[in-house]
């Protein structure tokens, strides 16, 4: 690779470049400055970039891109780095664009329900300052606290309401920035709709491959008036999974439906407390929204199919505090496992509903074939499965296993018809796992969409989407352990 | 036609293609050029699990047929494309409902075409096929192409088969009306979106508010109750809707009188709190003051004009004479990456050229 000597040049030139354009503070190029942005929330992938810019406006943010772009710089946007998947992880010859300081909410129109918001502002952020009008911003990850919308956007984030509500996409309905070229740009519009091609749903999701986004206009819905929880227990995981979709099947369309099996609940209510059935073999968590009519209608049709699948025990919580309790320990499944294992790996893949058992069993078999326990959670109403590995990455032998294990259940996620990616992102960690479920023709079509964006290929180049000789070389499916920064944060 | 037949011709093909179903929509968008490439021997559906919330079908399959068959399970699309009579009896293909990324009432509170597809496979200008997206809601593998082709108008290839989301039929639905100047309709239309209210549905048009709610049995009736107006029977409120969804109701029957007389009809797309825009002509406003549809002699400047003044945007639905072209156009930056997304897709330049924009 580049001998340090000629990192320190192109260091040098970039600072050069860069320094009449941004106020002294604001520009980062000393190795302890730019340590602390050498990775994102996975933290396994490391990399400190040449230098890193934090611009406070617009018209810097501009400068800076077509600094980059004239001298050839590759750029990376960065929001929190709370993403779990590499997206940010700095380039070695690149420029990090850390936008965490445009953070103000712009506007918040109760009328027309909608916050006019910077790219660092942080998720929760809306919903708090939107609730004194009785709305809030739908997409939840359980990151929210920490998270930025900037980082939504190029995440398509989820979350556990999107069955119902939606994903970022579907709750955004313009976004402002700039193309690599520093030319100011805009995607969707104030209004439902924009003229000319769908760009709005390339760009969400994008991973700061094609755009640098400083500025979102997000939809706020109106606070239901009450939200119910329906804590149910199962002595088979078949049981719950076909519980899951015959609430589905019923017309069902919960605000949340949440699954966990055993050794999961096991972790958790020894972290929270909740009063979690330890007997059960798995627990579904199923939340219902609206009015109260509403919810009082949906709760006892979705206990009746319940009772009809099969649950041993059903519990509706009696208030808000209780609906906390129940969710508590489902939103603490990170750190819960964190204390039950030296390391863990997170694996996010999506499934068909229906297969929710199938692959609950699969990973049963490969616990015994890999020796490693596997706790589970899932997004079950919309399939989204977050087993989590648990190992010691101090034995090599240990993380081989579980390299293994997790690229087996991603493996078999894809051949049931899912993706190798329900809500984290594909970033640097799931490159590899991009050539198990696309196909030469289908990747080089989209590395040929990110040039009609980027003609140099210089936004966050090596992201999200491998190039053929990359596939060609690893030749099948190589996930890299995904250790967690922030494991104190609430996820998913 | 066999899917390598199809691929074949779109790899080799050096002269323009037009992409056809039922031809329901050639009326919509800059006028269609090029061979025929009809899409309606890909027929059928090829895949429809209701407890997992999705159907496939391929795209020449008539729309008709997948929404019999989602109503037998109690299901729909709930974004409503409209149907338009096609030249060959038909109402629409799937397909063709994706590339015209048309959506109806519901549009507002329910989302729209593009908001429901879940998976696209396309043809490309190298006579690739290619899948994005797949069954699952929560997919975020690559840049997601599937949804990018609703409204698309065929401009990056040609959808062979769609895998769209599906959501079940409402308990209950209930219609009120309220005699409401454009004004009251805006101002009520916009207050009541910020409160939890199962509206799905709005429509004003001379001087009545037409409201549709849908939901849970108790959420209706509690709303109809807090909101007032007068409760449309559902059997006489439901060809309305349908007809509104069809653009075959009153004010779009006279719409088409008005345009075979030399004036145009606007599809207006706003943000939703515009207040009453004074242009000389008919007004039908839906998706809660987000969309307007105006039939008016004006210059097309002016109506454009209007639309952009408040951040929206004007697409000329139906007119004549299209020669001041259809869609809004775009800024220089957007210009040049549709130019180098469809070269990306389309190397050519022979699928559907101009349909969206002259010269693309």
């Amino acid at each position: 690779m580049n001998a340090p000597v000629d990192l320190a040049t192109r260091r040098a030139a970039l600072v050069a470049a860069l320094a009449p354009l941004l106020p002294a503070h604001a520009l980062l190029h000393h190795a302890e400055q730019t340590t602390p942005y050498e990775c994102d929330g996975l933290s396994a992938y490391r990399q400190r970039p040449l230098a890193v810019a934090l611009p406070e406006t617009e018209a810097q943010v501009a400068a800076v891109l077509k600094a980059c772009h004239r001298l050839g710089f590759p750029v990376v946007a960065r929001g929190a780095g709370t993403g779990l998947s590499g997206g940010a992880l700095p380039h070695e010859v690149g420029l990090t664009l850390a936008l965490a300081k445009f953070n103000k909410i712009i506007n918040l129109d109760p009328l027309a329900r909608t916050a006019r918001v910077q790219c660092g502002v942080r998720n929760l952020a809306i919903s708090e300052a939107a609730a004194p009008l009785g709305l809030y911003y739908a997409p939840d990850p359980s990151s929210q606290i920490a998270c930025t919308i900037g980082g939504n956007i190029a995440e398509n984030s989820g979350g556990v309401h999107c069955l119902k509500y939606g994903l970022t996409l579907h709750n955004v309905l313009r976004v402002r920035g700039f193309t690599v070229a520093g030319e100011p740009i805009e995607f969707g519009s104030e209004a439902l709709d924009a003229p000319g091609l769908d760009l709005l749903s390339l760009v969400v999701g994008s991973e700061g491959m094609l755009a640098v986004v400083t500025e979102v206009t997000v939809k706020l819905v109106p606070k239901p008036q009450l939200a119910r929880c329906i804590m149910a227990s199962f002595d088979d995981v078949r049981k719950a999974g076909d519980a899951v979709a015959a609430i589905i099947a019923a017309g069902i369309i919960p605000a949340g439906l949440e699954m966990m099996d055993k050794p999961m609940t096991a972790a958790v209510e020894d972290f929270v407390h909740a009063g979690y059935d330890l007997s059960a073999e798995a627990i579904l968590l199923c939340e219902s929204d609206g009015t109260p009519e509403e919810v009082a209608e949906e709760v006892e049709r979705m206990e009746a199919v319940l009772q009809v699948h099969g649950a041993t025990r059903c519990q509706v919580s009696a208030d808000e505090a209780q609906r906390l309790k129940f969710w508590s320990g489902r939103k603490n499944a990170f750190p819960a496992s964190g204390r039950i294992s030296p390391d863990y790996m997170c694996m996010d893949s999506t499934i068909p509903r229906k297969h929710l058992a199938t692959i609950l069993l699969d990973i049963q078999r490969m616990e015994q074939k890999y020796g490693l326990r596997c706790a589970n959670v899932f997004h079950a109403g919309d399939g989204n499965l977050h087993p989590l590995i648990l190992f010691d990455a101090n034995d090599p032998d240990e993380l081989h296993r579980c390299e293994q294990f997790g690229a087996e259940i991603l493996q078999r996620s894809v051949a049931l018809g899912g993706t190798i990616s329900g809500e984290h992102g594909v970033g640097i960690e799931k490159l590899d796992s991009m050539c198990v479920q696309f196909s030469a023709d289908e990747l080089e079509q989209m590395l040929s969409l990110k040039r009609a964006f980027d003609p140099d290929g210089t936004l966050n180049p090596g992201k999200q989407i491998p190039s053929l000789s990359r596939c060609a070389e690893y030749g099948r499916m190589h996930v890299k352990r995904g250790l967690l920064a922030f494991p104190e944060l609430e996820r998913f | 036609m066999k899917f390598d037949d199809l691929q074949a011709r779109l790899r080799d093909a050096r002269a323009p293609l037009r992409f056809t179903g039922h031809g329901s929509k050639d009326f919509y968008g800059e006028a269609p050029t090029g061979e025929v490439l009809s899409t309606l021997s890909l027929n059928g559906v090829t895949a429809y699990e209701p407890s997992e919330l999705f159907v496939s079908a391929l795209a020449g399959t008539p729309l008709a047929d997948v929404e019999a068959l989602l109503a037998q399970h109690h299901q729909r699309f709930a974004f409503e494309p409209p149907r338009f009579p096609g030249g060959s009896g038909g109402q629409g293909t799937v397909g063709g409902m994706v590339a015209a990324g048309l959506s109806g009432p519901s549009r507002a509170a329910l989302g729209s075409v593009r908001d429901h597809v879940l998976g696209a496979v396309v043809i490309n200008g190298n006579g690739e096929l290619l899948h994005f997206g797949g069954t699952v809601m929560k997919n975020v593998a690559g840049f997601d192409v599937s949804r990018a082709m609703a409204g698309s108008l065929g401009q990056l290839g040609l959808i062979t088969e769609v895998t769209l989301k599906v959501l079940p039929l409402p308990a209950a639905t209930a219609t009120l009306r309220f005699e409401f100047d454009q004004a009251t309709a805006l101002m009520a239309l916009n207050r009541w979106g910020g409160e939890p209210l199962p509206i799905e549905a709005s429509a004003w048009w001379d001087g009545a508010l037409l409201l549709r709610l849908a939901g849970a049995n108790a959420a209706v009736g509690a709303a109809a109750r807090k909101l007032g107006g007068d409760v449309i029977p559902n059997d006489m409120a439901a060809p309305f809707w349908t007809g509104l969804r069809d653009q075959a109701d009153e004010f779009f029957v006279g719409a088409e009188r008005a345009v075979a007389g030399g004036a145009r009809l606007w599809r207006l797309s706003l943000p939703s709190t515009t207040p009453e825009l004074k242009l000389h002509g008919e007004q039908l406003i839906e998706w809660g003051g987000a969309q307007r549809w105006v039939v008016t002699p004006l210059e097309p400047a002016a109506v454009r004009e209007a639309a952009a003044s408040v951040g929206g945007h004007a697409t000329l639905f139906r007119a004549l004479d299209k020669g001041c072209g259809v869609f809004t156009p775009l800024s220089a930056p957007l210009a040049a990456i549709h130019r180098r997304l469809k070269a990306s897709f389309d190397p050519h330049g022979v699928f559907n050229p101009g349909r969206l924009y002259p010269n693309l």
